[in-house]
């Protein structure tokens, strides 16, 4: 792309998992 | 929906419901304001009246892009979580603050929990207490396997026995309840000795160590009874400590900012001289009549803080050097799933505290308040319809939150500051969420600087 660099991988992966609450208590966390 | 912003330089985009973090061109900055939330095939035509600076085709060009990127779902994407939110409900609690000690050794002038005894008299929790705590969690838990108990106070290591007993009693029930304890401690360091920090640097998963910054910011709110400051005495015993405690485990120099030192850059940039590099200095929450509250007025001045906080940082990282500020840790390629994202801390929910009397509060910050009081310990009580109202709180419970950019990165806030000073459990503290705000971007701006080069 000539205009535009995207960083990162992009939320929708989070919604296909979790909610295991094995996570460290905290949100901006590893999984 | 697309947060367009400038920093470092840049021109950045953060599309809300993916996470996806774009750097612009300034052509594509412009023409996100005439894409739109349902990114039509073509350019709209007022596109090209409006941006005649630029060729029609160079503008198409762009459009492409932007709409390959919208087909991708990382511009303008579906909010996927909306049905999560209305789907959600309690969950086994699983971490707990332990207020071994509700009396202290300093007299902080901000501290929240009325210099160390949280308004109810200085005491010290019996060690019988802390045990029904572990047994507590081990009940409460469920199938969780991953618990966790932080030592708080008050000061902790005002009843350092009892936290060894508390340790020891958990480790003792781990196997046969198939639970893992992970242990954290909050001091201010005044008690610190050889001893207690080579214990507190093999059974404490993260350590939080209390200082304000330099000398003067310290001494100024973090006073010993006789109004003597706590610096001098600290600052050794924090050095031990951290260099004892080896570059594989956790720890945090932790302060906090107030309306005296709007400049807390240069505190965060002593405690990185001094040899720290888990960082974390924090603006003061409090009741905006009180001389150190954090002003309107200051605002300006605190963003420009954040500004020169995220330069200092970049360079230290260019350099190969490593630090790590709290509040612009971000994660953008993992991070937590999408229940997470939504409740934030779960007070009440999956998190409670408790006071060395085994009464049990949502979190530290609720203890004292006798109307969320949950139940306690020795009467074996807790309230489950005030929990189930607790795990109702998420993000999209709180209509301020609704088009606000950063409502993923802090889930609408903190539920005690929001009830105390917003206006109700629904209701965001404005002012932490302004400052949210700054270093969101600043914190995605140090990324995009760094993936840049």
């Amino acid at each position: 792309m000539k205009h535009i660099k995207t960083i990162n991988s992009a939320l929708k992966k989070s919604v296909e998992k979790g909610g295991c609450g094995e996570c460290q208590a905290s949100v901006a966390q590893k999984c | 929906m697309v947060h367009k912003f400038r920093a470092g330089g840049l021109f950045l985009a953060l599309d809300i419901f993916s996470n996806g973090v774009h750097i612009l061109d300034e052509l594509s900055y412009k023409l996100l304001d005439f894409a739109g939330e349902d990114m039509p095939q073509v350019c709209p035509s007022i596109a090209y009246e409006e941006l005649k600076e630029y060729s029609k085709d160079d503008i198409d060009e762009c459009y492409d892009e932007l709409l390959e990127l919208h087909k991708k779902g990382i511009l303008f994407s579906n909010d996927t979580y909306a049905k999560i939110a209305e789907s959600m409900g309690p969950a086994p609690i699983k971490s707990m603050c332990l207020n071994v000690a509700h009396d202290c050794n300093l007299r902080c002038e901000y501290c929240f929990a009325a210099k160390g005894d949280f308004g109810q008299g200085r005491m010290l929790m019996p060690l019988e207490i802390g045990k029904k705590a572990i047994d507590f969690m081990i009940e409460k838990s469920m199938g969780r396997h991953n618990l966790e108990l932080d030592f708080f106070g008050g000061e902790p290591l005002m009843n350092f026995d009892v936290v060894k007993g508390v340790v020891e009693y958990a480790r003792s029930r781990e196997k046969e309840t198939n639970k893992n304890f992970r242990f954290t401690i909050t001091t201010n360091g005044m008690l610190l000795n050889e001893e207690n920090i080579d214990y507190i640097n093999k059974e404490m998963f993260n350590v939080v160590l209390s200082i304000d910054g330099c000398k003067e910011t310290n001494d100024k709110m973090r006073v010993a009874p006789n109004g003597t400051g706590s610096y001098d005495l600290i600052i050794p015993k924090f050095k031990k400590l951290v260099e004892k405690r080896g570059k594989d485990k956790s720890y945090y120099v932790r302060g906090t900012y107030t309306h005296f030192n709007t400049d807390f850059a240069k505190d965060v940039m002593h405690l990185y001289d001094l040899g720290f590099d888990q960082i974390s200095v924090e603006p003061v929450v409090c009741d905006k009549e009180l001389p150190y509250a954090l002003t309107d007025a200051d605002l300006p001045l605190i963003f420009n803080e954040y500004d020169k906080l995220a330069n200092e940082i970049l360079t230290l990282k260019k350099n190969g050097s490593h630090i790590n500020f709290f509040h612009f840790m971000i994660d953008l390629n993992g991070g937590p799933c999408a229940i997470k994202r939504l409740r934030g801390c779960s007070c009440g929910n999956e998190y409670v505290a408790v006071t060395p009397e085994g009464d049990i509060y949502p979190c530290h910050q609720f203890v004292g308040v006798e109307e969320f009081k949950m139940g306690n310990l020795v009467d074996n009580t807790f309230n489950n319809e005030m929990k189930k109202d607790f795990s109702a709180i998420n993000v999209y419970k709180k209509e301020d939150c609704d088009n606000c950019f950063a409502k993923f990165y802090c889930s609408g806030g903190c539920t005690a500051n929001n009830y105390q000073y917003g206006g109700g459990f629904f209701k965001p503290h404005k002012y932490s969420c302004e400052l949210q705000r700054k270093r969101l971007e600043n914190s995605i701006m140090i990324q995009a600087l760094l993936a840049q080069n």
